[in-house]
């Protein structure tokens, strides 16, 4: 059917009609109402992408507009790879990455699970286990700091009440070994039930026919869990862990208001590392090197993961 | 009650339950020690060990909103007894409140780039899904597709040309310009949501609008907006919680005029270390709203947080 609804309205009705329905082309409407949005993208996202990516092939610093801007091919591309602090802070990401998802994915699936036990008030209880997602991450990461404090925060009392450490003794922030965790516990608090969410419309899509006929089999309830219940949710894992994956390789906020990239250059997520070669060292040639390789590596990692993510839909 | 072999039992129901709850509870504390400590004084709020029956006091909401001095005798003579509440809470801790403090001025900003942004991605984003929705658009899946990945790029990686950018135009630390931005950064997802959101309305009605000898925008304004509202609505929240919980761009972009509340807060410091007090009383008038409209949005949150991809 190749015909648009105002094309078969149109074909009808008597001609005079027609004409007066269709007033401006669709095909112009189409266009007043898609070109502002378009524009707008350009101009805020991709003409700047190429502007970052001409710039990476220069010496340009903003703070010296005098100096004159020599083009140095790929330069700036061999001085990032070869660079061990830049593999600290691939590091450093990759950590983060990894124990987020991890946590988060056994954290949120279990939830989702026991939720989907459809208990009385699991509605209101699964609003209140979302809060800490739609909130302000700077904030709330600043607030962590106070939470995380030797002696008075509440975080440090916690775990010295249930093992009987002393808060005085250690700082979450401060020191080398925890520093690593603090990042994931914050995160891992904060978005958790983006997991459970994504997790439980995953479990909901399963339709109860087929436990009913898993029951009529008499296959165990462990074995519908592994045979039913994870194939058929785990489209919707593999999603929460793309959106979640990306999100975080992108973090920002949450960690630099948290640590501050520190102690030492511990927990400097790329990111953090960007926005110093960026905008306190001001090397903007160089950063903008830095830039398309975050890119180009988020988009190859994130274009890998949807084709294995469809591969396993299509099962 | 029905048997059904697939619906638990009474006890896993039980213990699924505690758990949840428990779970809850554990995630809630962080947020319920924000709102306690706002209404601590600064000594409650530093105490060993942490207290949680406390004397409420606003002090941390006062030390928020004004900018104070120590007193000295002088000046206490020149001022005379405190005439408002707010005075004499300053006064008992020996300064003289000498001028409102820029709080207000930060959380307006995030009021108006909020709204303002919201407005603007909602405008063009509801034009731009209609079209896609209803119309060939050439290219369509790739536009789509580009409108999308623009979410992927790291904030600070499109930062160095803005910030270039917004430096030509003038458009540093303005309002506009952050209104422009977050309206751009909103679109990807307000297109996706609202295309979902309109689809699902059958064309059948605008069939017969158009027929009525309606013209095309008429039936967009009059058939098509009012069936949408809610999706519309819910898509705005999602905008307004985006640009008012923003960091990245507002950081690098702003440091005066235009600053929003969330490079503000942090900065908050007292006259003797930080005052937790008040970074906590503008963290609760900052974190409130966005709960409430957590809760007003709770059967559309997973399609705002998956772009549409899941919608239950």
């Amino acid at each position: 059917m190749t015909h648009s609804p105002i094309d078969r309205a149109a074909l009808r009705t008597p001609p005079g009609m027609a004409r007066r329905i269709r007033g401006l082309s669709d095909r112009t409407i189409a266009w007043i109402f898609v070109a502002p949005t378009i524009f707008l993208l350009l101009a805020v996202n991709i003409f700047p992408l190429i502007w970052t990516i001409r710039l990476s092939f220069t010496n340009f610093r903003v703070n010296r507009p005098n100096n004159a801007v020599e083009w140095v091919g790929l330069e700036n591309y061999r001085r990032i790879l070869s660079d061990p602090d830049v593999w600290n802070t691939m590091q450093a990401t990759a950590h983060f990455l990894i124990w987020t998802i991890v946590l988060q994915v056994l954290i949120g699936f279990t939830l989702a699970y026991l939720i989907n036990k459809k208990f009385r008030g699991n509605d209101l209880w699964t609003t209140i286990i979302v809060f800490p997602m739609m909130l302000s991450p700077a904030v709330v990461g600043n607030f962590w700091t106070f939470l995380y404090q030797p002696q008075i925060g509440l975080f440090n009392y916690v775990v010295s009440f249930f093992t009987g450490i002393d808060p005085a003794s250690f700082s979450m922030i401060g020191d080398v070994h925890l520093a690593p965790w603090a990042i994931v516990i914050a995160d891992t608090w904060m978005w958790t039930p983006f997991v459970m969410l994504i997790c439980l419309a995953g479990l909901r899509s399963i339709p109860d026919s087929i436990y009913e006929a898993a029951e009529c089999d008499r296959a165990s309830k462990w074995r519908q869990f592994w045979t039913i219940t994870l194939p058929m949710a785990l489209p919707f894992l593999m999603l929460a862990v793309l959106f979640r994956g990306i999100e975080n390789f992108k973090m920002f906020d949450l960690v630099v208001q948290l640590t501050g990239g520190g102690p030492g250059n511990l927990t400097t997520l790329t990111s953090i590392d960007l926005k110093r070669e960026a905008f306190e060292k001001w090397r903007t040639g160089y950063s903008s090197a830095y830039a398309v390789i975050l890119f180009v590596s988020v988009f190859g990692l994130a274009s890998i993961y949807v084709k294995a993510l469809n591969k396993v839909k299509e099962r | 009650m029905s048997f059904s072999v697939t619906e638990p039992s009474q006890r896993t129901k039980w213990f699924a339950g505690i758990l949840v709850i428990g779970y809850a509870i554990i995630t809630l504390v962080p947020l319920l020690w924000i709102i306690a400590t706002g209404f601590k004084s600064p000594t409650d709020s530093i105490a060993y060990p942490p207290v949680v029956v406390f004397e409420p006091t606003l002090e941390g909401y006062v030390n928020l909103f004004t900018d104070r001095t120590r007193a000295t005798e002088q000046m206490l003579e020149e001022a005379g007894p405190p005439t408002t509440w707010y005075e004499e809470i300053a006064r008992e801790r020996g300064t003289v409140i000498t001028g409102q403090s820029r709080f207000g001025q930060r959380f307006m900003n995030s009021v108006i780039i909020g709204f303002g942004s919201t407005a603007l991605c909602m405008i063009l984003g509801t034009a731009a899904a209609y079209a896609f929705s209803r119309f060939r658009v050439p290219l369509k899946d790739d536009l789509l597709f580009f409108i999308l990945s623009t979410r992927m790029m790291p904030p600070i990686a499109v930062a160095i040309p803005i910030f270039l950018m917004f430096r030509n135009l003038g458009l540093n630390d303005t309002h506009l310009g952050m209104i422009l931005l977050y309206t751009a950064v909103n679109l990807s997802l307000s297109v996706w949501l609202l295309k979902g959101f309109i689809d699902e309305i059958p064309v059948e009605y605008e069939e017969a609008a158009l027929i009525d000898g309606y013209t095309r925008f008429q039936a967009f304004y009059k058939v098509v907006l009012p069936q949408a509202a809610t999706g519309i609505a819910s898509t705005a929240i999602f905008c307004l919680i985006f640009a008012w919980n923003e960091y990245a761009f507002a950081v690098l972009l702003t440091s005066g005029t235009a600053q929003t509340a969330p490079p503000f807060i942090p900065t908050i410091i007292g006259t003797s270390g930080k005052d937790w007090p008040a970074v906590a009383a503008g963290a609760t008038i900052f974190l409130v709203p966005v709960m409430v409209f957590t809760i007003l949005l709770r059967k559309h949150l997973l399609r705002g947080i998956t772009f549409g991809a899941v919608r239950k």
